[in-house]
């Protein structure tokens, strides 16, 4: 029944999109238009047609759909899917405030919701504190030259994965590591510092691994910032910080928003940096999600709780937008 | 002026603590794969040996992983680019308002955690290839590793290729429908010779997301393993050597390809430049003539 | 072979907002056509109506008797100059000369031949494997044309196609363009707001102004029998002088004016008590005093030493002045700056017309 509903939705969704277009070419009359068929020859059209359907109706919206249906069903067993104990049900929601096995209130879970969401959130505010020099350096001041050289240099590091990244980390950090070596050699600790017990480890990984995500927005977004106009507020006797506050970052908002949403929103949804650099009693998120598939093999569950996060995650971006006055299209350019 | 020296040497330090935040690790990484030691430590540097790459190159799984890594990757682009291309030029024609709905669907993929994309796309698939009776072909996890990598991988695509695709001038269309040609010979001749810059980059970036995504594939490669997987299996129980020197690898051959960029780049920066003195000089030439013989 | 193109009450509109409204004309096979007109007029839309990239939103567009409602562009026997070029950037000159030519299916040696021959017609011989961007400025205008001409057109249509040149360039390109139109022998439909080049290429000339045909007619007629007072201002030089006809009789019209009543012929057999606006070209007035109603006095306000001319700009009634212009022989005799001089004219050179707008400065 309700996986009916959830083949339906698309064509609603379709049904509005065709209605939507067809009221803007009824009203925004335009003798230049040319019907879509028309433009690119019938067989192309509908190749063009088949592969963005394909694409937004079963790689993204079926999908999403899906998972949200599944979340709303009981755990069962392959044969009992579709049979009478498949009953819609909130019990996988309740799970999450409240334990199934003794009623009492879920804390662990509910504890690494909000650390997954606030550590995700300083994380971006450090990295926008630790990007933003160099990409208004980049994006003003270098030459040429110099700012191909540095997109390089940032690119390149990226191309090595993930968990590479994520283990040279480990390898710096472990406390037969390098630092930990440095520390005790120049004779500034006695024993190893336990970096990845303490979640040092944790912070530093997630903030390595979305350096980039962040320089690019910004570089792009102050770029394109006429240097005329920081030139005029020199003039005017304005400090340094006033410049960056009253001109470049106003300027530059959409890139901020759009590096820092993407900080976020990769942070808190990633998954190799608090499995290898987290400690051993730290509990993310993503990890918990990832527990109920591979090991609980609870997938409502695990679906319940990955639509809550999306849902967190994104109603936050949305607040801080708003609370930024930053329009969402903007941001994703 | 001397706080203009302060203010230089504080900039290149940042930028060199910057870089060395961004380097230092891999070089640490780096110096591992070539030390003795079973436990990768660069300090103390005990004998130099290449027996990690030999190490490497014998892991069975690891093997395994990449020639999945590389067919995945393949498929992500086979899907993803024309997919990018196609949403692209169907976003270039729709009206406004249309336009924002179908943005936000095109695009909420980037935006969505990997996790979730794994997850939405294991659940939707087995479902769906159970009730079509496809299971067997489709409930594959290299399939189901394309499918759920190419919802976002796509949407890059569809980023890179609009980028180019709004400096199209729509005179170029027009002036080669105007000389007789129908509109798929437009597409063909005018629009994806102009685009095909774009979709070179699209399908290198669409190959590099697919081949170190993990948290998509993690959950969508199903039992199979790709590279990134079997890596991460691997640091899960321990740590070798042998990860240190495949990171060497992919370092190498990273550095290789941006320096090839540079010089392509190079190139084609000397061309375009021969290119505008030759019409300058044509330039020169013509006014010289009009002037003379204004007949 | 030429076509010849009727525009039978073409109207469009994008929106609200109409752009061209109920242009009727005929256009003769062969002839060389242009529309002249100050920016944002609507030419290029016409010209975009007749090469069939705009549907008009009522009237027809016919080509040799042929109505092309529903026509697309590539199916008709137009070719169009854009008004940028549009030339293809990735392909080599060859390739772009001949690529009408290509999509028709025409094989490569062939091609190859045709390509030759057209650039030579261009004066640009054996620069076929060039590439656009190796090209000057006025090169690339020849290849746009050559590319249009080798689909052998029966009507070419050019959008301001001089614009981009170096003003050297463009009057030594008119002569070429004419030069071009005569060996080929199609019609040209030609846009520009430049009424030197309309003046000295075409046949004909039809004068647009905000949607709106003015006038059709030769470069002559359009100078020295403007059909509005829009035409009158915009081409060429003019002194305007609004006000109402007082008398009207065979011999023309009083406009009683600020200055008086002035009078002027009166083709259009305006009667008296309609407002009208008498027009007195700069090079018409001179200076002292003649009859009575052709007599204007005004104080001067700058005299201009042009070489082989001079202006004399007169304190008019309205924010513009009054030009009068002065041949090399009569230049001795200036007045000075801030007299109070008297400046008369031929009553034939005058020229009464209803009353209209006028084309801005
Ligand atoms: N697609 C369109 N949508 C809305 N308005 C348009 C469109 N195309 C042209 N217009 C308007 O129609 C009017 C006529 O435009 P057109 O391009 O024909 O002018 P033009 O005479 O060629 O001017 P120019 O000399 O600047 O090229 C202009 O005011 C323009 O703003
Ligand atoms: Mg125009």
């Amino acid at each position: 029944m309700s996986r009916l509903l959830v083949y339906l939705i698309p064509f609603l969704v379709i049904a509005i999109f065709m209605a939507m277009a067809r009221y803007e070419r009824r009203f925004a009359h335009d003798p230049t238009h040319r019907g879509f068929f028309e433009r690119n020859g019938t067989v192309l059209g509908i190749v063009f047609i088949a592969l963005v359907a394909f694409w937004t109706l079963f790689l993204v919206v079926l999908p999403y759909l899906y998972m949200v249906q599944e979340s709303f069903h009981p755990k069962l067993v392959a044969a009992d899917r579709g049979g009478p104990k498949d009953l819609l049900t909130l019990e996988q929601y309740r799970s999450f405030f409240i334990q199934p096995s003794d009623g009492s209130v879920n804390g662990t879970h509910i504890w690494a919701f909000g650390f997954s969401l606030v550590v995700s959130a300083a994380v971006t505010s450090l990295n926008f504190a630790i990007c933003y020099p160099l990409a208004y350096y980049m994006a003003q001041a270098g030459s040429v030259q110099k700012v191909r050289l540095l997109m390089l240099g940032l690119i390149v590091p990226y191309w090595v994965n993930e968990i590479l990244r994520a283990f040279s980390l480990r390898l710096m950090l472990a406390s037969k590591g390098l630092i930990n070596q440095i520390l005790m050699g120049l004779g500034i600790t006695d024993g190893p510092v336990d970096f990845l017990g303490n979640n040092v480890g944790l912070y530093v990984g997630l903030s390595y691994a979305y350096l980039l995500v962040m320089v690019f927005p910004l570089y792009n977004a102050v770029e394109s910032l006429d240097k005329n106009q920081i030139e005029a507020a020199r003039d005017l006797g304005a400090p340094w910080w006033r410049i960056h506050k009253d001109v470049v970052m106003p300027y530059a908002k959409p890139g901020i928003a759009s590096g820092c949403t993407m900080v976020f929103m990769l942070s808190a949804g990633s998954l190799a940096a608090p499995q290898f650099l987290g400690g051993p009693k730290t509990l993310w998120f993503t990890s918990i999600v990832y527990d109920f598939f591979f090991q609980a093999f609870n997938w409502p569950r695990g679906a319940a709780y990955a639509f809550l996060l999306l849902a967190a995650c994104i109603a936050l971006v949305m607040l801080m937008l708003r609370l930024f006055k930053v329009s969402l299209g903007e941001t994703i350019k | 002026m001397s706080s203009q020296t302060i203010i230089k040497m504080m900039i290149g330090f940042y930028i060199c603590l910057f870089f060395g935040y961004l380097f230092g690790p891999l070089v640490v990484m780096s110096i591992t794969a070539f030390n003795t030691p079973s436990y990768p430590a660069a300090y103390p540097f005990e004998g130099f040996t290449l027996g990690w790459f030999v190490k490497l190159w014998n892991h069975r799984a690891m093997m395994e992983g990449l020639v999945n890594s590389i067919i995945i990757g393949i498929g992500v682009i086979c899907v993803s680019v024309p997919v990018g291309l196609a949403a692209s030029i169907v976003m270039n024609q729709i009206y406004h308002r249309a336009r924002s709905l179908y943005y936000l669907v095109t695009v909420s993929p980037v935006l969505t955690p990997g996790v979730i994309i794994g997850i939405s796309t294991v659940i939707f698939w087995r479902d769906f290839s159970e009730m079509t009776g496809t299971r067997p072909i489709l409930y594959k996890g290299i399939v189901l590793a394309i499918f759920g990598q190419s919802s976002f991988i796509a949407a890059y695509c569809l980023l890179i290729i609009m980028a180019r695709l709004q400096r199209f001038d729509r005179a170029q269309e027009e002036a080669a429908l105007d000389l007789g040609a129908s509109y798929p010979q437009v597409f063909w001749h005018i629009l994806l010779p102009f685009l095909r810059p774009a979709l070179i980059s699209a399908s290198v970036i669409a190959f590099l997301s697919s081949f170190e995504n993990y948290n998509t594939t993690t959950f969508a490669i199903l039992a199979d393993k790709t590279l990134v997987t079997v890596l991460a299996g691997e640091v899960r129980q321990g740590t070798t050597p042998a990860l240190s020197a495949l990171a060497v690898i992919i370092i190498g051959i990273s550095l290789a390809g941006a320096i090839a960029y540079e010089v392509m780049k190079r190139h084609e920066e000397r061309q375009s430049a021969k290119n505008a003195m030759q019409a300058k000089i044509a330039e020169q030439a013509d006014l010289a003539h009009a002037v003379v013989a204004p007949a | 072979m030429s076509a010849d193109v009727e525009l039978d009450r073409i109207t469009v509109r994008f929106g609200q907002f109409t752009a061209v409204s109920e242009a009727s004309l005929k256009i003769a096979g062969g002839e060389f056509f242009s529309f002249l007109g100050p920016s944002g007029c609507g030419k290029t839309t016409i010209l975009r109506t007749v090469s069939g990239f705009l549907d008009p939103s009522e009237g027809a567009v016919r080509i040799a008797g042929k109505d092309m409602t529903g026509i697309g562009a590539n199916k008709r026997p137009t070719a169009l100059i854009f008004q940028n070029l549009a030339l293809f950037p990735l392909m080599t000159v060859a390739e772009n000369i001949t690529y009408g030519l290509r999509v028709r299916g025409m094989n490569k040696t062939d091609r190859r031949r045709r390509a030759e021959d057209l650039l030579n017609l261009i004066a640009l011989p054996r620069q076929g494997d060039k590439l656009v961007s190796e090209l000057s400025g006025g090169q690339k205008q020849r290849v746009a044309i050559a590319r249009a001409l080798a689909v052998e057109p029966q009507v070419l249509l050019l959008d301001e196609p001089l614009s981009a040149l170096d003003l050297k360039l463009r009057q030594h390109m008119r002569n070429e363009l004419r030069a071009i139109q005569q060996r080929v022998g199609i019609t040209f439909i030609y846009i520009t707001h430049d009424q030197g080049e309309a003046l000295t290429m075409s046949d004909l000339i039809a004068v647009m102004n905000q949607g709106i045909i003015e006038q059709v007619a030769d470069g002559r007629t359009v100078y020295d029998a403007p059909g509005t007072a829009f035409v009158a201002s915009f081409v060429g030089e003019n002194n305007p002088f609004p006000g109402r006809i007082i008398k009207a009789d065979k011999a023309g019209a009083v406009v009683e004016t600020a200055f008086g009543p002035l009078r002027g012929r009166n083709p259009q057999n305006l009667k008296a008590g309609a407002p009208a606006i008498l027009f007195v070209r700069p090079e018409s007035l001179k200076l002292g005093k003649g009859e009575k109603d052709t007599t204007i006095t005004s104080s001067v306000l700058n005299v201009a030493f042009e070489g082989n001319a001079s202006h004399v700009f007169l304190k008019g009634a309205g924010k513009k002045d009054i030009t009068l212009t002065v041949g090399r022989l009569e230049s001795a005799k200036l007045p000075e700056q801030g007299i109070t001089a008297a400046v008369s004219y031929d009553a034939d050179l005058g020229l009464v017309l209803p009353e209209g707008k006028l084309a801005r400065e």
